[in-house]
């Protein structure tokens, strides 16, 4: 239908495009509360059973019912500032989920020191590649190169990298996803692949 | 002492910092400084001290990556409380995205999509700042959305940053008439789809509740043919790809976007496209538009933190690299 609706965005397509799209909203809306309430679920049946790790299902727990209780108990206003949930949204969540997240920069820097080795020509190439963007996309890249002509220091360097080599490389990437998709679609369409049908 | 013990000790540290950052915060402290003697003081012992580490490699001793771990946390931190200055170079995707702005007529309208959550907003929040900075500073009419769930929170955080301002609180800019936050709406790409015929159709309310045609600034927008510029600030999906292949394939809009580092690369294409006017990458991209709008925020101001990080993780590459070539010679020697 939406493939229809793509090329000719006339009645009835348009309208019927019009109403899945709004299903799909109202589907996704539900299957967010659905997944809550799932999350509540398991996280319980961990508590009673007492499964290994069931401290943070507590926490879980516990932060699901003080965060609702709170959103539903400043009414429609619960997002502006200076609410008790924006106190939440902005004093323990950003920092709770940003540091999680900022565990990562430690992960990749242990891992480019073990794995990221010039074994071969093209782990050269890439380590290459890799030194001169890092190195280049920051300020520091261009006060080492500083004494190099305007166009040829390490900013220039990573911009050109990240411009030709690497969009040619995304672009690539890209094509193939797309052609997968294509060939993947078509052979679902065809009844040639089945094992979303639990067949062969 | 025992792996409990240990941490235990380190949760009630992290806890004491905590508390301690955050009275200070209260109170109004005053941030502690390095000068810029001691600053490179401090640079030369980190520098002399990898230079120790690639010695002790050369000599067959491997370093451990708990020290990998520390020297990152040194590399980020530190910097924090030092006074470097850095000359940030403009690339000409920041560039372009400036300039599209550049080219807009005041009171011109632009949809700004906040696609994205706390995890990211070290790297977007900057961005968005100094975006929606640039946009007040110039009379341009802002409309925000979110098809994330955090993010008309995160358009909130910016708002109130920017609108605090001395140059932008002197505007007397009014919710509704010069900015509004349409929330967040579930559905993905489909609701870019929707926008493209009916903006009220996925967006029946703001925000705040008030409905979609009592809100002056957007009561006479159909559709993407009454917006002059879309940015969108991502770090997933559904976010820029999705932009470009709906609202600017299908609709001709025109749009920039914001990307965390990691996301930024496989945005090239469409750049060199001609899809994407403008991309801001990472943080370096922030702290680039944050110098060409003049909005010096936390991009500038952690773009030190980036520049040691870079180099404490390719010094490790290199000495990762020695200790590698050295084992491959002493296996060569065996043979």
């Amino acid at each position: 239908m939406f493939v229809i609706q793509y090329f000719i965005p006339h009645y009835p397509f348009n309208r019927m495009s019009h109403w899945f799209s709004d299903w799909f909203a109202i589907i996704l809306a539900c299957a967010i509360v659905l997944g809550a309430l799932n999350l509540m679920k398991i996280s319980i049946q961990k508590v009673i059973k007492k499964k290994p790790g069931w401290g943070y299902a507590v926490v879980i727990i516990a932060s699901f019912l003080l965060i609702t209780i709170i959103g539903l108990s400043e009414g429609e206003g619960f997002r502006e500032p200076g609410t008790w949930f924006d106190w939440l949204y902005v004093y323990v969540y950003t920092p709770c989920s940003s540091t999680m997240f900022a565990i990562l920069g430690f992960f990749v820097a242990s891992a480019s020191y073990r794995a990221f080795r010039a074994r071969n020509f093209e782990a050269t190439l890439l380590l290459l590649a890799a030194f001169f963007v890092m190195i280049g996309r920051v300020p520091v890249g261009d006060i080492i190169s500083g004494f190099m002509p305007e166009g040829a220091r390490l900013s220039n360097l990573a911009s050109w990298i990240m411009t030709f080599p690497q969009t040619a490389g995304q672009r690539a990437i890209m094509i193939g996803i797309a052609l997968g998709i294509v060939s993947t679609s078509l052979r679902v369409i065809l009844g040639i692949e089945r094992a979303h049908l639990a067949g062969e | 002492m025992s792996t409990k013990a240990k941490e235990i000790l380190a949760l009630a540290l992290i806890f004491a910092f905590s508390l301690i950052f955050y009275i200070g915060k209260v109170l109004g402290w005053g941030a502690v400084r390095f000068s810029t003697t001691v600053s490179l003081i401090v640079i030369l012992l980190v520098a002399l001290s990898l230079l120790w580490i690639l010695i002790l490699t050369i000599r067959g001793h491997l370093v451990e990556r708990r020290i990998v771990f520390l020297y990152v946390g040194i590399a980020v931190a530190l910097p924090l409380f030092m006074t470097l200055s850095q000359r940030i170079a403009i690339s000409p995707e920041v560039e372009a995205v400036y300039n599209t702005l550049e080219g807009l007529p005041e009171g011109s309208k632009v949809l700004v999509s906040f696609d994205y959550d706390p995890p990211s907003a070290p790297e977007l929040q900057p961005m968005a700042e100094a975006f929606l900075y640039y946009c007040f500073e110039h009379d341009l009419k802002v409309i925000m959305m979110g098809l994330w769930p955090q993010g008309p929170m995160q358009a909130n955080m910016a708002i109130e940053k920017v609108l605090s301002d001395e140059k932008i609180k002197s505007k007397n800019l009014k919710y509704g008439e010069d900015y509004v936050n349409l929330g967040f709406q579930a559905g993905y790409e489909f609701v870019i789809q929707r926008m493209g015929s009916d903006f009220r159709s996925m967006f029946p309310t703001d925000y705040r509740g008030t409905p979609y045609e009592q809100i002056p600034l957007v009561k006479n927008v159909k559709n993407f043919s009454n917006i002059d510029y879309c940015f969108n600030l991502s770090s997933g999906f559904p976010g820029t790809r999705e932009w470009v292949q709906i609202a600017v394939d299908r609709y001709g809009v025109t749009l920039g976007a914001g990307n965390t580092a990691v996301q930024a690369p496989q945005m090239y294409p469409f750049m060199r496209a001609g899809q994407l006017v403008g991309l801001l990458g990472g943080m370096v991209g922030a702290a680039e538009f944050e110098f060409l709008t003049k909005w010096i925020g936390k991009g500038t101001k952690f773009m030190i933190s980036q520049s040691f990080a870079h180099v404490i993780v390719i010094a490790f590459i290199i000495i990762g690299n020695v200790a590698f070539f050295r084992s491959e010679r002493k296996t060569g020697l065996k043979r």
